[in-house]
């Protein structure tokens, strides 16, 4: 049980491994803070989609199970939007279009279809929670990187109750490297990360 | 045993012509340029080359070591990507730029294909778009005024011109003015004079007191050093010819902000980057056709790209993307401009 949990951080990291979710995590990793907002929001749907789609899997006929899963999946975006735009408006900005954009996040889609519709709810619930952690990760490791080499700044505090705090890295006699937040520097670093992964996997067997 | 009886396909007689000897000669080329700049801009030329070469081989050796492949460090080519990054970029600079630029190109625009002969675009052109990128400020203002300087006085005390290149000042002041509806007589009449001028001047450009990029300055310079790779046939001819040939048509027709065909032909070729680009970078061996049409085709296709850039693009100058853009299309040009095999038919 506790397998479908881990899985998703590492050895199925829907970023890395399976190459899902490609836009959203090049799009909203300029900073930390958007990473880690985009990850948290994006879990969130994943899990309870999950756990709903788990639910009435029996019920759905298999012919319209898509549109059906796209309901789902398109009512708890809904909320992650509403939520988002009243409690952190600042976050909501920058992310922008990208928010309502999850419900077509082909991670969410994906695992609906290839796991919460064969599985128990337990198990799903577990999985999303897996995958969308997985998928935290890797935003908020990228959005530090681009950040720190981009901005020369890093968003430390908890984001969610009080705010971004930007704190400079190298002072201010550091020149950021402007291309970092541009969308190059986005395809490098993630680009670099999973060569580090692969590197890493490969060399643990 | 198996050492003494060598089998391999033929040419069987080497001319003895190695990567090595290419490369280094290729070095030995672009000495005079560096010269020139070391005369036009002071030391500050030299060290910031030299930062380039540093940058360039380290990264490579780095790589290497740390992917446990043999060190080709030797083989000169790094220190010609060093040599030609620090040449296109402003000598005012600081003196980390050309360092973060070299080891950015090398890493990113040459080992990670493979090294040497894998890499799909020009390493020097990949720094330097990664510089041009992430510091905009610093690779379009800081120029420094040559020994002699050409640029007439009255254009650079305007408040409008950030670059004192022949092109940042025919685009930035002299084009908006002419384009400008508001603009009063007595401006374009300014406006028309300093271009003129830059126009009968452009012997500067041939020779070199001019401002610019570190290894663009002097176009004789570079024509030296292109024959000298030209006479030990190391270097095609086809790609400069058809390069410059193109966009000087083009910018005869196209270039003035006056109006078609009033473009000095003469100040279009020798100002900027084209001379350093159409004969040291779009000949690169490595990511220009290997058949004889398609060094055609990428001559013209980098020359009409430059014109169009130069002209209603956002840059002054467009030599250095349209030889990466051109890099890109080399796989299809050399697909389908290959010779008809002996004794087939189409």
């Amino acid at each position: 049980m506790i397998k479908e949990f881990t899985k998703g951080i590492i050895k199925e990291n829907p970023v890395l491994v399976l190459a899902l979710g490609l836009c959203p995590a090049l799009a909203t990793s300029t900073t930390a803070y958007n990473g880690i907002g985009m990850g948290i929001a994006a879990s969130f749907v994943l899990v309870m989609s999950n756990i709903i789609v788990s639910a009435i899997k029996k019920t759905v006929p298999s012919r319209i199970r898509i549109p059906i899963f796209i309901t789902v999946i398109a009512t708890f975006v809904t909320i992650v939007k509403l939520v988002m735009a009243a409690y952190t408006p600042g976050l909501s900005k920058q992310l922008g279009i990208f928010i309502p954009l999850i419900v077509v996040n082909c991670i969410i889609l994906g695992r609906a279809e290839a796991f919460a519709s064969k599985n128990g709810i337990l198990k799903s619930a577990l999985d999303g929670l897996g995958m969308g952690l997985g998928f935290a990760i890797v935003l908020f490791v990228v959005g530090s990187i681009r950040e720190i080499l981009g901005s020369g700044t890093i968003t430390l505090g908890f984001p969610m109750l009080f705010g971004p705090v930007n704190v400079s890295i190298f002072g201010s006699g550091y020149n950021p490297a402007l291309l970092m937040i541009l969308p190059p520097g986005g395809f490098l670093t993630l680009g670099l990360f999973m060569w580090l992964k692969q590197l890493v996997m490969k060399e643990n067997g | 045993m198996a050492d003494k009886y060598y089998v391999s396909s033929s040419p069987h007689i080497s001319s003895g012509v190695s990567t090595k000897t290419v490369m280094w000669s290729v070095v030995l080329a672009l000495i005079p340029a560096l010269l020139g700049s070391i005369y036009f801009f002071g030391m500050r030329a030299l060290w910031l080359t030299l930062l380039g070469v540093a940058g360039a081989v380290v990264s490579e050796a780095v790589v290497e070591l740390l992917s446990k492949k043999p060190l080709t460090i030797g083989d000169g080519s790094a220190v010609i990507t060093g040599i030609l990054l620090a040449f296109n970029i402003p000598p005012g600079v600081p003196w980390w730029m050309p360092v973060v630029g070299a080891s950015f190109g090398i890493i990113f625009g040459k080992m990670v294909f493979g090294g040497l002969g894998n890499n799909p675009l020009n390493p020097a052109l990949v720094g330097r778009a990664f510089l041009m990128a992430s510091w905009p400020v610093e690779m379009t203002t800081k120029w420094i005024a040559p020994r002699g300087g050409s640029i007439p006085a009255i254009a650079t005390k305007i408040d409008a011109i950030t670059g004192a290149t022949p092109l940042g000042v025919l685009k930035n002041f002299v084009g908006k003015t002419l384009a400008d509806p508001n603009a009063s007589p007595e401006k374009i009449a300014q406006a028309k004079q300093v271009l003129h001028s830059m126009y009968a001047n452009w012997t500067n450009l041939f020779f070199g007191n001019v401002g610019g990029v570190i290894g663009e300055t002097s176009a004789v310079l570079l024509i030296v050093g292109f024959v000298y790779l030209l006479v030990r046939k190391f270097v095609d001819w086809r790609i400069p010819l058809s390069f410059i040939g193109t966009a000087a048509i083009l910018g005869w027709i196209f270039g003035s902000p006056e109006g078609m065909f009033k473009m000095n032909v003469l100040f279009y070729i020798f100002s900027g980057g084209l001379m350093l680009g159409a004969l040291f970078m779009a000949t690169d061996m490595v990511t220009s056709p290997i058949t004889v049409k398609g060094r055609w085709i990428f001559g013209i296709g980098c020359g009409i790209l430059t014109a169009v850039i130069r002209r209603w693009g956002g840059y002054p100058e467009g030599v250095s993307y349209s030889i990466l853009l051109m890099n890109l299309a080399v796989p299809i040009i050399n697909r389908h401009s290959m010779p008809k095999k002996f004794g087939y038919k189409k």
